[in-house]
């Protein structure tokens, strides 16, 4: 029999926020720099009592990982370009991730076709250097490159869009093929040395020039020419229009007359290629060799910086060097304290991200608390 | 029809009269603006078959939801054995012996027959054996056929809900409530279910059936319910009702809109459709070989039971749906009189062969607009792909989003607010705004009212009957009957995805109609 049941509130209840009132954009501000905060009491904590340092001080080193000005006057200290080195590459695979991730194709293939591209960069660099040199040599490069990364994205997108097979878990495989057929190859190529070793080191053939002193530029100047071009491209042109429509929604894709299956194809291509990219610049401008760490995780961690900026490819900019900082940081204060080992420097930082992608929760919902009991009428 | 009730049967019921199974008084649900139930009070006896019947949206299934615990009244009391109650969730409704079979089926299709029975089973301890054992009873004695072992995505429609029928009856139920049980049964298997709803009858049960099928009605049911747009209009016993009869208490009286509609002025073939067949996934004919034509400067009425083909046939002449061989679909263009076939087109392909065919899909946010897209970015749908530049011009789907705000006065923050965020009417005027912008020669709407307030209804039969005007040939699947007998010109009548006749508007009844609806002319349900 129905009771005389009374419905208790619960303690606490998640509303979600109204986000059509712009005029709030202070608060998510403020959520964001309270995050950080919290963070920063929290990994003191984690410092202070685990490690017995004094946090300010750790703090301070964690800060000369990147912007250390004791070397000379300028910003541009080497610290501070290697810090931006790897910001550029991170946000090159995630100016990659966008097209992709705004058409909902879960791409997490981009360490393969990162892998793929530097692969075939490595191979025209060991080989081509035999028929061409200078210029022509890193233009075949480059081309061999977007090609390889291309092939590796429009594989899944092909199996998608003709046969409806989860993109997520085709592209995460690839990523092991790709890893393992690098290893065969450098393998095989290595012969009797025990590795591989760098490319062409005397001639420096097929290597970015050294613009500010800096072996990489050339790859930062590409990667922030990527992020405008691909902002314009989702942005205002038609693919990129198609892109959003196919993202959001199949069956009005469907009725605006677009082609799904060549979408999707040709969305993979352009985000395996850029991927691709990203590969030659790892082996022209910062390896000069490959192996299996080439893409170094980067090609996950994009994931993150492509997420948390909402896919906005100049957000992601922000995003991938507040990584890239943490990452540095961690691994000075790592090199510095005795105490702290690689493990307590991850931890340190990641704490600190974790408070970040947290805050996004509070930005979305906030929390109602029970103002006192109700009885139900 | 049903046979004579024998005697014996007749005196038991006259003694459970008085002592009803379940009662409502005075039960009314509001959802929002919409009354779903008002103030509908409503017996069911013991040992009983009930029918509700009613048009969609007439609030039947509201109604028995609040029975069987999904919903809660805002107004009136439910009795239970003359007691009352107040029935708060699906389990109080078990714990009163209220069993629910609801259109959708609620079983884990890994788990086995028993696994799913057992499911949630309180009080009881876990021991497949015993249910698998008690299962074998229940269909003994109703005259059920069903492996407690057999895996749920290995059966048959007929077989799942044969399940869900066995889980009601297994928790106790005395009283059961159907919702639709016809909709997705063959003719072999409805006569099937049909036996073990009498079964279960002369066990005692009260049966409750939600249906809108008439002939269902008058084959299985002791009594009939009648609800009309939220109202309750009474009740009959199947033995004095007829087709008609029900039909005009389904209906009800003709209202008067005062919708404004002028002759059709020299109306030429604008679209022939021939023998257009459709298949579903599963084979079965959603379309059987419809044919008629749509001419241009009127309104073509499409009515019939939700799910009679109606969205098919739209989407396939839009170029969304496949079609069976055989199948033809032929625009005559206006200005040059030559036939274009549409069959095999997709809507891209159509647009470029020069045939401006605007579409308002039901799915409005689903499939005819862009939810997290502004009013700017829903305008270039359809256009954006117009001229060769590698970049989609902005500037005039932005001046068509701002002549559609103002002229349909569409309540919206800003042009580039996403239209998800507003509320259906508007979201509405987005879409028919923008089809009608194409300066179309066909325009087909489906629901296109549904959801609005009366204004906003207004609003789109006074753009539609512009666009007749203009000589277009639109096409209005619709629901309510009294708006397509005053909007449109000519009303073709789908019934279980075949023509069942086209009526002229301005004569026709709604009873003419109604019976069109329910009654297959050929025989047969399929």
């Amino acid at each position: 029999m129905a009771k005389g049941n009374v419905i208790k509130e619960p303690l606490v209840r998640v509303v979600k926020r109204d986000t059509r009132s712009t005029a709030k954009t202070y608060k998510f501000v403020l959520i964001r720099v309270a995050a950080v905060i919290l963070a920063l009491i929290v990994d003191a904590l984690f410092i202070f009592f685990i490690t017995g340092l004094n946090p300010i001080s750790v703090y301070t080193t964690m800060f000369k990982g990147t912007f250390d000005f004791e070397y000379g006057s300028t910003l541009f200290t080497a610290k501070f370009l290697t810090t931006v080195r790897d910001m550029a590459l991170l946000l090159g695979i995630a100016v990659a991730l966008a097209p992709a991730f705004k058409m909902r194709f879960w791409n997490i293939g981009a360490e393969g076709q990162v892998l793929m591209g530097a692969l075939a960069t490595a191979c025209v660099m060991q080989y081509g250097v035999k028929y061409v040199s200078g210029p022509v040599l890193m233009i075949i490069m480059f081309v061999m490159a977007v090609i390889a990364g291309a092939v590796w994205g429009i594989l899944p997108a092909i199996f998608k869009a003709k046969w409806k097979t989860n993109e997520t878990l085709f592209t995460l495989m690839m990523n092991y093929i790709a890893i393992n057929i690098i290893s065969f190859a450098t393998n095989v190529w290595r012969g009797k040395k025990s590795t591989l070793g760098t490319i062409n080191s005397i001639s420096r053939e097929g290597w970015f020039p050294k613009i500010l002193n800096q072996d990489f530029t050339l790859g930062i100047i590409m990667v922030f020419a990527l992020v405008v071009l691909v902002f314009i491209y989702l942005k205002y042109s038609k693919h990129g229009y198609e892109i959003s429509v196919v993202g959001e929604s199949e069956n009005t894709a469907k009725y605006a007359g677009i082609n799904i299956k060549k979408v999707i194809i040709r969305t993979m291509a352009i985000s395996g290629a850029i991927c691709g990219l990203c590969g030659f610049m790892v082996v022209a401008g910062k390896d000069h060799t490959v192996s299996t760490g080439s893409a170094g995780g980067y090609g996950f961690t994009a994931i993150i910086v492509a997420w948390m900026a909402k896919f906005n490819t100049f957000f992601m900019m922000l995003i991938a060097f507040l990584i890239a900082f943490l990452e540095h940081g961690a691994s000075e204060i790592h090199s510095t304290y005795a105490v702290i080992n690689d493990y307590a420097a991850d931890i340190i930082s990641a704490v600190i991200l974790f408070f970040l992608i947290g805050c996004e929760f509070f930005i979305n919902y906030r929390l109602v608390f029970r103002s006192g009991r109700k009885k139900e009428a | 029809m049903p046979n004579g009730l024998d005697f014996r049967f007749e005196k038991r019921c006259r003694y459970l009269e008085e002592n009803y199974a379940v009662e409502l008084k005075n039960v009314t649900k509001i959802f929002g603006k919409v009354v779903a139930n008002d103030s509908v009070s409503l017996g069911i006896r013991h040992s009983e078959i009930l029918s509700i019947l009613g048009e969609n949206g007439s609030g039947k299934t509201t109604l028995m939801n609040m029975i069987a615990g999904i919903y809660f009244p805002d107004a009136g009391q439910i009795f239970v054995e003359g007691k009352e109650v107040s029935i708060r969730s699906p389990k109080d409704a078990i714990e009163l012996k209220i069993g629910m079979i609801h259109q959708h089926f609620k079983l884990v299709d890994v788990f086995t027959a028993a696994e799913n029975i057992a499911l949630g089973l309180e009080g009881e301890k876990y021991n497949l054996k015993t249910v698998a054992k008690r299962i074998k009873e229940i269909c003994e004695k109703y005259g059920f056929d069903i492996d407690p072992y057999q895996k749920v995505y290995n059966m048959t429609v007929s077989q799942k809900q044969t399940l869900e029928i066995i889980k009601v009856l297994y928790r106790g139920a005395n009283i059961l409530i159907l919702d639709e049980p016809t909709a997705v049964l063959t003719p072999l298997e409805t006569e099937r279910l049909f036996g073990i709803i009498r079964n279960m009858r002369d066990d005692g049960k009260s049966v409750i059936i939600i249906t809108h099928k008439l002939n269902e009605v008058l084959a299985v049911s002791d009594r009939v319910a009648i609800l009309r747009k939220g109202k309750y209009v009474g009740t009959v016993d199947t033995k004095d009702a007829t087709e008609l009869s029900l039909t005009e208490m389904m209906v009800g009286q003709k209202v008067s809109l005062n919708i404004a509609r002028k002759e059709p002025v020299n109306p030429q073939e604008r679209l022939i459709v021939n023998n257009l067949t459709c298949l579903d996934s599963a084979g079965v004919k959603v379309l059987d070989k419809v044919s008629f034509t749509a001419f241009g400067g009127e309104i073509l009425g499409i009515a019939g039971i939700s799910g009679c083909g109606q969205k098919e046939l739209l989407e396939a002449i839009a170029g969304l749906k496949k079609t069976a061989p055989g199948s033809s679909v032929e625009y005559i263009d206006p200005g040059d009189n030559i036939k274009k076939q549409l069959i095999g087109k997709n809507p891209r392909q159509i647009k470029d062969y020069g045939i401006a065919l605007s579409f308002v899909p039901e799915d409005r946010l689903g499939m005819g607009l862009v939810g997290s897209m502004g009013m700017t970015g829903n305008m270039m749908l359809r256009s954006y792909n117009n001229g060769h530049s590698f970049f989609a011009a902005r500037k005039e789907p932005r001046d068509l989003a701002v002549k559609v705000k103002n002229e349909l006065s569409v309540m919206t923050p800003s042009i580039d607010t996403p239209v998800s965020k507003l509320s259906g009417g508007n979201v509405q005027k987005v879409l028919v705004g923008r089809e009608i912008a194409s300066s179309p020669t066909v325009l087909m709407t489906a629901y296109a009212v549904r959801g609005l307030d009366i204004n906003t209804s207004y609003t789109i039969y006074n753009l539609l009957s512009e666009e007749k005007d203009n000589g277009v040939a639109v096409i209005y699947v619709g629901e309510d009957l009294d708006v397509l007998l005053e909007l449109c010109d000519r009303i073709l009548v789908l019934c279980g995805g075949r023509v069942n006749g086209i009526v002229d508007a301005r004569t026709a009844t709604k009873e003419e109609i109604g019976l069109l609806m329910t009654n297959l002319k050929e025989g047969g349900n399929r």
